[in-house]
């Protein structure tokens, strides 16, 4: 038994110590896309405070002084990895407010959002996934089947903008930009829901699928299990796994997705200040944003890293790869 | 008889297959419509795309205009149809780039040994690490807007994908018994990755093609949504739609069936990506 | 005695799958009947429509199959046509299922205590409290050891045989009156295989059982069933009692298939043509191939969770081989028998010891020498489908090796092809065609060209035969044997079957664990065996013990 738990503790060691590097690369990343690809952000940053003049040479050394920018590479990337893990992004070119400050406020509604979503599509994404395969009708199988392909073919932005049109103008059951309330929630939230839904609906359906088929599948079959005792009782549970893991991928899709729906329906939140970031090219805010939308993606591949040796006894906590029993 | 010449006979059966798919035979339609939109968009689209006519302001589909007109006028339809050029060619730029780029590190990464595979396996993760969106905005907002930049976001959040597909499916073939079996028959590395490993790559690498050509398309208009598309007079799908958004209250169909157009043609690519998989499975 | 009760009552049976090209038919008018208290076997070679015969038995077709005509009685009970509710009232608690790979059939995330529980609790026959009890009961009785705290491991936690024993104990716990067991100890080693084979007859025994028994070994059914019912292309050709099946046949296919099975008249093949005057007079030279002291291990590492130590896959072996003679290689898997035929061909290097051929170090060479070796000694696979290229025509694959020692113009090559094909008795005809479009036997067959084109001197044949249905598999290993007349070639023949490896050598080395623990000639070693293991596993070919069967 101790051997077990030393293994795991390595295990959850070792998940932490990539979780940490994933964070770290996408760091990197974005301080090589700012600081290495054309584009000069100090330009950018004084012709936006001195209206329609040139800056002057002068004016452009004093502020990279400032910044720090006229210093080595290296020196730079060194400073600014030490201030970000204190979690000092720099400021703002556009408002010069702290990046921290502007993440830390918007933050809370863009969780809310993703939370919201993240359960409506797990809820009916394992729904339609389990439903066709357990229906008994050839037609409604395949309707069932052919569903998650839509989902995800329909752009977010223009689902969001029809449910407004929809349910907002015309039949004004909910309401429409800018609100915050619960249910202000609902349409933003089944928008973003929508893709992630047809994505975990569609692994987990196929997923099922295969699990059926498998000769252990005839042998419950054999013993006369019926089809709920299958597909519930068994093949769910050895299907998980890459529902599991595209729940990882969904969480992604979710950050992403913010981004747009956030714009759609002109909530508050951490992707409306980055489409607005990106636009005005406010890189100190650009890379907050997406190094925090990189934390919170490792922090929840981490969670179901760890969840794995769980739901497989045969994924012992070192090996992530299972074979099929010989 | 005209029924047992092997043309007609090969005419039925393909007749026959498609009576079976008739969603995939649709599908077929549709990505052949738009690709007549891309290279004949005069032809397809009518009226002008940019002449607005002030009389006919905002007014709601009919047969003049299948799609409405806009605030000034334009129609719908014909921007519609102009703005394909636009649209695919980014979306099939970002593919191109993405396949191209993902293959050539796939094959060395699973061809070259260790180490390649450790540093080129490492690179393609840190591009997963971060959520493909903010990957593409980060880059546009350091290279600034503009079709060939969004082009180039979207194509480097796809490189994984055909990176990761290629490397699988040669590390899959070269301890392949057929492939062993080769090297005793004396066949050197060139050939087998010639003969034995490329034609087993080429299959895969075509159907996830086809599968992120639809979400290529479905980043692009949202990236030009978002606003960092070209200058507005080139009409472009996602611009369509923002446009249409302040309209939403009176001109439902100003982004609707732009937005709609979309959805079409990337379900239209799914499906067709789907049919090559099973294809190919079967085979 | 009381008189014999019908279990199960198969009428005019016709089953159809669908196909790309309409329905195939792969029951065509089945009818046989099935006695309590006796083992019936169903024998055919695959695509007899045996296996589909036992599952529409079970209602369980796949879903492009389906029942075209006929009656499926279970004692007096019609089951053609049933509901899928009513199924499910049979399935499990009238009919148990015994399937075929141990390995698979077991669901992975649940303990195999649970396993059993679930069927009875299935059936009523157990409630929430009772069924892990009852179920443990029943794993000992199905012969495992230990069974309380068995029944809270995982399947992959069991080896094959005890697996097979849940499989056993999941069928039976609802007492069904009819076991239908699909082929279930080919996956499983010789010695195990018995034991299971031992359990299926403890239990029909009792006299209230009746196991439908599907099966393509007659080795199996010579010694298990009392009852037999041959198949060919989805109608039965022969059935009765199993004595007088197999001694006095009244059809052709039947003989035939008695013929050409190994385990019931094993002896040496002779090449079909009178054996030419060089080859005979050729004085026999020294050893062609030489292995001395071998040695070979994996290192340490973790699989499936457990510590694997390191573990010499072959241990300290060594042998001759002399020229123009058939070394037969017999073990289980696992015994390191496919390890040593990779060192041989420097698929894998050693950690000890030397491997010479004609006198010549070939232990640790570069690649560009083991180019040179390998115009001596080629490999033939077990599945001659996985081995070749899916993307090659015939002509391709058997001119691969041609083109790429650089040996004759395109004419030349061309010309060497259709000798080589023709040697191995392939038409012309199928030279355009890919791997897909051959049978088993004619792929065997372009494999076996393939391996000769280079004219080598050492052909290693690892398991060549065990893929292919018993009348294929007599076909190639007589051709291997008229081959080796004609070029004068050497085998390493590797295979798990002793009966096969009778027919084709002239000495036999034993392996188990790594080691070599005998070497002998065939008739030596079946004759006198010394090693304890090679007894067993003598033991294990069915008809050693029972010369009534012996049909020599």
């Amino acid at each position: 038994m101790r051997l077990v738990v030393h293994g795991t503790g390595k295990y959850v060691v070792r998940r932490l110590a990539q979780a940490a590097a994933v964070v770290w690369a996408a760091f990197t990343v974005t301080f090589v896309a700012i600081r290495l690809l054309p584009g000069d952000p100090v330009a950018l940053m004084l012709s936006g405070r001195n209206g329609f003049s040139a800056p002057t040479p002068e004016q452009v050394a004093e502020t990279r002084a400032r910044l720090g920018l006229d210093r080595p590479l290296p020196v730079q990337y060194w400073d600014a990895l030490a201030d970000a893990l204190h979690g000092d992004f720099g400021s703002s070119i556009q408002t010069g407010r702290p990046v921290s400050a502007m993440i830390s406020e918007t933050l809370p509604a863009t969780l809310q959002l993703g939370a919201a979503a993240l359960v409506l599509s797990l809820v009916a994404g394992t729904a339609v996934g389990i439903a066709a395969n357990l229906v008994g009708a050839p037609w409604a199988r395949q309707w069932l089947r052919s569903l998650p392909a839509v989902g995800i073919s329909l752009p977010s932005f223009w689902v969001g903008l029809v449910l407004l049109e929809l349910l907002s103008f015309r039949w004004r059951v909910f309401p429409s930009f800018g609100s915050t309330g619960l249910t202000g929630l609902v349409l933003p939230a089944c928008t973003l829901a929508l893709p992630g839904a047809a994505l975990v609906a569609q692994v987990l359906g196929k997923s099922l699928h295969d699990t059926l088929l498998q000769p252990y599948a005839d042998t419950l079959r054999a013993s006369g299990a019926g089809a709920w005792r299958l597909v519930v009782g068994h093949g769910l549970r050895n299907a998980a796994i890459p529902a599991v893991t595209a729940a990882g991928l969904l969480v992604g899709h979710l950050i992403g997705g913010a981004v747009v729906v956030e714009t759609v329906f002109s909530r508050p939140g951490l992707g409306r200040i980055t489409q607005a970031a990106v636009g005005e090219q406010d890189l100190p805010v650009v890379q907050g944003a997406v190094v925090v939308a990189a934390l919170a993606f490792a922090l929840v591949n981490l969670a179901i890293d760890l969840l794995y040796p769980i739901l497989d006894p045969r994924i012992h906590a070192t090996t992530r790869t299972a074979g099929t029993p010989a | 008889m005209i029924d047992s010449s092997p043309i007609a006979a090969r005419a039925r059966r393909v007749a026959g297959a498609a009576a079976r798919r008739p969603g995939l035979v649709l599908s077929v339609l549709v990505l052949l419509l738009t690709m007549g939109w891309v290279l004949a968009p005069d032809w397809f689209g009518g009226q002008s795309p940019t002449a607005g006519v002030a009389q006919q302001r905002l007014e709601p589909p009919s047969g003049r205009h299948p799609f409405g007109t806009d605030q000034l006028g334009r129609d719908v339809y014909a921007r519609v149809v102009h703005a394909a050029g636009l649209s695919l060619g980014t979306a099939l730029a970002a593919t191109a780039i993405a396949s191209a780029a993902g293959v050539l590190l796939g094959l060395a990464a699973g061809y070259f040994g260790r180490t390649a595979d450790v540093v080129i396996s490492r690179i393609v993760d840190i591009t997963l690490s971060i959520p493909s969106v903010l990957l593409s905005l980060l880059i546009i907002s350091a290279l600034g807007g503009g079709t060939l930049h969004i082009a180039v976001a979207v194509a480097v959040t796809s490189v994984a994908g055909f990176s990761r597909l290629t490397r699988a499916e040669v590390l899959r073939i070269r301890t392949a018994v057929h492939v062993e079996a080769a090297a005793l028959c004396g066949a050197r590395w060139w050939r087998i990755l010639a003969r034995y490993v490329a034609p087993a790559v080429v299959g895969p690498v075509l159907g996830l093609a086809a599968l992120d050509f639809g979400l290529v398309v479905l980043a692009v208009s949202a990236l030009s949504f978002l606003g960092y598309g070209p200058p507005p007079p080139a009409p472009e799908w996602g611009a369509l739609v923002a446009s249409g958004r302040n309209y939403l209250a009176t001109a439902w169909w100003l982004s609707t069936l732009p937005g709609l157009t979309v959805g079409v043609v990337v379900l239209a690519a799914n499906r067709l990506s789907r049919a090559l998989e099973t294809e190919r499975s079967r085979a | 005695m009381t008189e014999p009760r019908q279990v199960l009552e198969v009428r005019g049976l016709r089953v159809t799958y669908r196909s790309r090209s309409g329905r195939v038919s792969a029951v065509d008018g089945a009818g046989l009947t099935v006695t309590a208290g006796q083992i019936t076997a169903v024998v055919g070679e695959s695509g007899s429509g045996k296996t589909s015969t036992a599952h529409a038995v079970l209602g369980l077709l796949p879903p492009t199959g389906r029942i075209e005509a006929g009656s499926i009685r279970l004692r007096g009970q019609e089951l053609v046509g049933l509901s899928r509710r009513a199924w499910q009232h049979i399935r499990g608690a009238q009919i148990g299922l015994v399937p075929q790979d141990p390995a698979v059939s077991l669901d992975p995330l649940t303990p195999i205590g649970r396993h059993v529980a679930e069927v009875l609790r299935i059936h009523g026959l157990a409630t929430r409290a009772t069924a892990p009890d009852r179920a443990v009961e029943l794993l000992a009785e199905a012969g495992i050891p230990d069974a309380a705290a068995r029944a809270r491991q995982y399947p992959h936690e069991l080896s094959g045989g005890l697996r097979q024993r849940v499989l056993i104990a999941m069928a039976t716990a609802a007492r069904p009156a009819l076991l239908i067991a699909d082929e279930p100890t080919s996956a499983l080693d010789v010695t195990v295989q018995r034991q299971i084979l031992d359990h299926l007859d403890t239990l029909v025994s009792t006299g209230d059982l009746a196991i439908l028994l599907v099966t393509h070994d007659l080795a199996v059914v010579a010694q298990r069933a009392q009852h037999v019912v041959v198949m060919s292309h989805g109608q039965v050709v022969e059935a009765g009692p199993t004595s007088e099946v197999l001694t006095d046949p009244r059809t052709g296919y039947t003989r035939r298939l008695i013929a050409d099975a190994p385990g019931l008249h094993s002896r040496r093949l002779r090449p079909s043509a009178p054996a030419a005057p060089p080859a005979a007079e050729a004085p026999a030279p020294g050893p062609l191939l030489t292995v001395d002291h071998l040695g070979l291990s994996y290192p340490a590492h973790r699989t499936r969770g457990r510590d694997r130590p390191a573990r010499p896959a072959v241990d300290d072996v060594s042998f001759t081989i002399p020229a123009r003679t058939t070394l037969g290689l017999v073990g289980e898997s696992g015994s390191g028998k496919t390890s040593l035929a990779r060192l041989i061909l420097g698929l894998a290097r050693p950690d000890t010891g030397t491997i010479r051929l004609d006198g010549r170090d070939i232990t640790a060479l570069r690649r560009r020498d083991l180019r040179t070796v390998h115009r001596r000694v080629q490999l033939i696979y077990q599945n001659p489908y996985a081995s070749l290229n899916p993307y090659f025509t015939v002509d391709e694959l058997v001119g691969e090796p041609l083109r790429n020692y650089g040996i004759g113009d395109r004419a030349g090559r061309a010309q060497r092809i259709g000798e080589l094909l023709d040697s191995v008795a392939l038409p012309a005809g199928i030279r355009r065609r890919r791997a897909a479009e051959l049978s088993g036997g004619q792929r065997q067959r372009v494999a076996i060209a393939r391996a000769l084109a280079l004219n080598p001197d050492l052909l290693v044949c690892d398991e060549p035969v065990s893929a292919l249905d018993v009348t294929v598999q007599a076909q190639i290993l007589q051709l291997l044997v008229d081959l080796q007349q004609r070029y004068g070639l050497t085998y390493l023949f590797i295979s798990h079957d002793l009966a096969v490896v009778r027919q084709i050598a002239d000495r036999v080395a034993v392996m188990r664990g790594g080691r070599l623990v005998e070497l002998a000639t065939t008739d030596d070693i079946f004759a006198a065996p010394r090693h304890p293991y090679t007894r067993a596993l003598l033991d294990a070919i069915p008809n050693q013990k029972d010369p009534s069967w012996n049909l020599d």
